[in-house]
């Protein structure tokens, strides 16, 4: 064990220029055994999600089951308030009016999915957050300029700081920085 | 044969870039944060935003007059009791379409055109929706009340009455107003954290870290980002179509004469893209004047949303042939006397000028010289918004003015007040937009970003 290997780490951080090579970088990393890695770019890549281990989100489901929910709610509360707790005869037509039910019924289709699109995608990606480790590498702020990384986490099994770091530098980075946690 | 002629490459309209040639990932994000983080701030913007700010303190000034002595300072006497409230209302959420339709259903038919203007467009969506959302509640007898519009356990064991498209609007315009906030709101994360990192400044880096929650550009976080963002665009999709429909069976469920017709809907959205494409061209074309934007707004944009405007003010041509259409072929006296009052009754100029400013105007965009001609492009996207406004005037005072029994009849004559309410929230739109401007990045970075990687691997020279 060697003395950046504690955990005082949170990974180490490879700099790339360009799309292409933080993909390469990220698919031979995956090859290499690594599976604590993430990358980062400024704009979404095609394929980097794979790269680094991600085949499909929960998203989708949480946004159909939220729209299911929001219909529900939507026609559910009309029956009620129109059938059974506030009912109002109008010219004997008939209390159950679902055609005029729709439009409430989609409205709150749209809203309840479209919350659980943007809460959902929020959650799953962990944010808000305040604090990241990965800010304390004061090159990191180009992620959203022109700059692409590739960072291999200290937890990950296969980490060992003078190997990884070796790895790395194989796959012709800008530069590998050590982040603190 | 020659081996070229049998496959021309024709330079059309479309193969004119969308984004100038020679921008990288740093120049563009460069460009488009300096106009927040950097540059100072211009003296049009200062002018423009003192304008706006203006006419928002005289609509709080009519507001408050209006909430101390009721809806009779207004010009709305029985039977015309729409006036301009509901004319207001109409013309703002119509505005807000087409941030919509330039974010949502563009991004589904993978328009990449709209990369540069949507942010805009959203923001111009946003903005105007709330000072449409305004209007009906101010147009209440009693506002204070307007919590009674919602379904919430009251005391009084009442419900909103479902069957009532007034109720269906609440639904509707609340709606669209939230998922437009999220929608753009979601669209602009990626970019607060490029500026919190580019910013400076220590309170910019809190404002814009806050907004932008942490982002780190992470490849999974992108991931799911894009999955959210495409089913928002489905989503939002419908909602276009949706809320104008709804807004137009406010009217149609009346038996007015010239509000009980089928053709509404469909008649109410093409105006409402229509209107909403002229305002977003009114605002672009001097704002990528005043901060150099022409790489970005490109005329290509003008070109493009001036065919849609020709396309949209086609479609509301036909809405008003079939409205006279319908009149003849119902065989209703009193249909067929709403339609001969337009045209030749009291308000018979506005209706002429709706028909020149709606129907006339927007021909010129037949010619291919007409929509890459900047003035012309401006004006008549002014004509078009003014033309679009007297178009609910039409529909909601000319209808109501001369129903049914003429003994009931009356004209209807804004007053000072209406004309403060309608101008000031003018003022409240422009002083929303001046403040976007100023203090968020107002092209998306991130797709522009996109957009140049895209152009690098169709060969452009690398970044």
């Amino acid at each position: 064990m060697n003395l950046t290997t504690k955990p005082s780490l949170h990974g180490l951080l490879a700099e790339f220029e360009s799309a292409d090579s933080v993909l390469a970088a990220a698919r031979s990393a995956y090859a290499d055994g690594y599976r604590k890695m993430e990358a980062y770019s400024p704009f979404p890549v095609e394929g980097l999600d794979e790269a680094v281990g991600l085949h499909h989100s929960r998203l989708p489901l949480i946004v159909l089951m939220g729209g299911i929910a929001g219909g529900l709610t939507g026609f559910g509360m009309e029956c009620f308030a129109a059938m059974y707790h506030y009912p109002i005869n109008v010219g004997g037509r008939p209390l159950f009016s679902w055609p005029a039910f729709i439009p409430v019924t989609f409205e709150l289709t749209v809203l309840f999915a479209a919350i659980s699109a943007v809460l959902g995608m929020l959650a799953l990606n962990g944010l808000p957050k305040p604090y990241h480790p990965l800010f304390n590498v004061e090159r990191f702020v180009l992620h959203g300029h022109d700059r692409f990384f590739l960072c291999i986490e200290a937890t990950d099994p296969k980490f060992d700081g003078e190997e990884t770091k070796k790895f790395l530098e194989r796959l012709l980075p800008k530069g590998v920085y050590e982040v603190e946690p | 044969m020659e081996p070229n002629a049998s496959n021309p490459a024709p330079h059309t309209a479309s193969s004119r870039p969308i984004l100038r040639r020679g921008h990288t990932y740093g120049s563009v994000t460069e460009q488009i944060s300096a106009v927040v983080l950097t540059r100072p701030t211009p003296r049009s913007w200062m002018v423009g935003f003192a304008i706006g700010f203006v006419l928002l303190m005289m609509l709080l000034v009519a507001v408050t007059y209006l909430f101390y002595r009721g809806v009779g300072i207004w010009g709305v006497r029985v039977p015309v009791a729409w006036g301009f409230a509901i004319v207001n209302f109409v013309w703002w959420i119509g505005i807000g379409h087409a941030g919509t339709l330039i974010s949502a259903i563009l991004l589904l038919f993978r328009q990449e055109w709209r990369t540069s203007i949507n942010r805009f467009a959203e923001a111009m969506t946003l903005f105007a929706v709330a000072c449409a959302g305004m209007f009906p509640l101010l147009h209440l007898g009693r506002p204070w009340v307007f919590y009674w519009l919602f379904p919430y356990p009251d005391t009084m064991r009442l419900w909103p009455q479902w069957r009532s498209p007034l109720v269906w609007d609440v639904f509707a315009v609340s709606t669209y107003a939230t998922v437009s906030l999220m929608f753009w709101y979601v669209g602009l994360i990626p970019d607060a954290g490029s500026m919190r990192d580019r910013a400076r400044h220590r309170f910019a880096r809190i404002f814009y870290g806050i907004l932008a929650m942490g982002w780190r550009g992470a490849a999974t976080h992108w991931h799911r980002y894009k999955i959210a963002y495409l089913l928002l665009a489905g989503l939002a999709t419908p909602l276009v179509l949706s809320v104008h429909s709804v807004v137009s069976m406010d009217f149609t469920i009346g038996i007015v004469p010239g509000w009980h017709t089928t053709i509404f809907p469909p008649y109410f959205v093409a105006g409402a893209i229509f209107s909403g494409f002229a305002m977003v061209m009114s605002l672009t074309i001097p704002v990528r004047k005043i901060y150099g934007l022409e790489d970005f707004f490109t005329i290509r944009h003008l070109d493009n949303m001036a065919k849609v405007l020709l396309a949209t003010g086609m479609m509301v041509s036909y809405g008003y042939l079939m409205e006279t259409f319908i009149a003849w072929y119902s065989n209703s006296p009193f249909e067929i006397f709403e339609v001969m009052n337009r045209a030749k009754g009291p308000y018979a100029f506005f209706f002429w000028m709706m028909i020149a400013c709606n129907v006339l105007a927007p021909q010129v965009f037949w010619f291919r010289k007409a929509r890459r001609n900047i003035p012309t492009l401006f004006i008549v996207s002014i004509v078009v918004n003014i033309g679009m406004w007297l178009e609910r005037f039409v529909i909601v005072v000319v209808s109501l003015h001369r129903d049914f029994i003429p003994s009931a009849w009356r004209m209807y004559y804004p007053t000072f007040w209406d004309w403060a309410t309608l101008f000031g929230s003018v003022g409240l739109f422009l002083t929303l937009m001046f403040l976007f401007i100023r203090l968020l990045p107002m092209i998306s970075m991130f797709e522009l970003r996109e957009q140049v990687a895209e152009q690098v691997e169709k060969g452009e020279p690398k970044p």
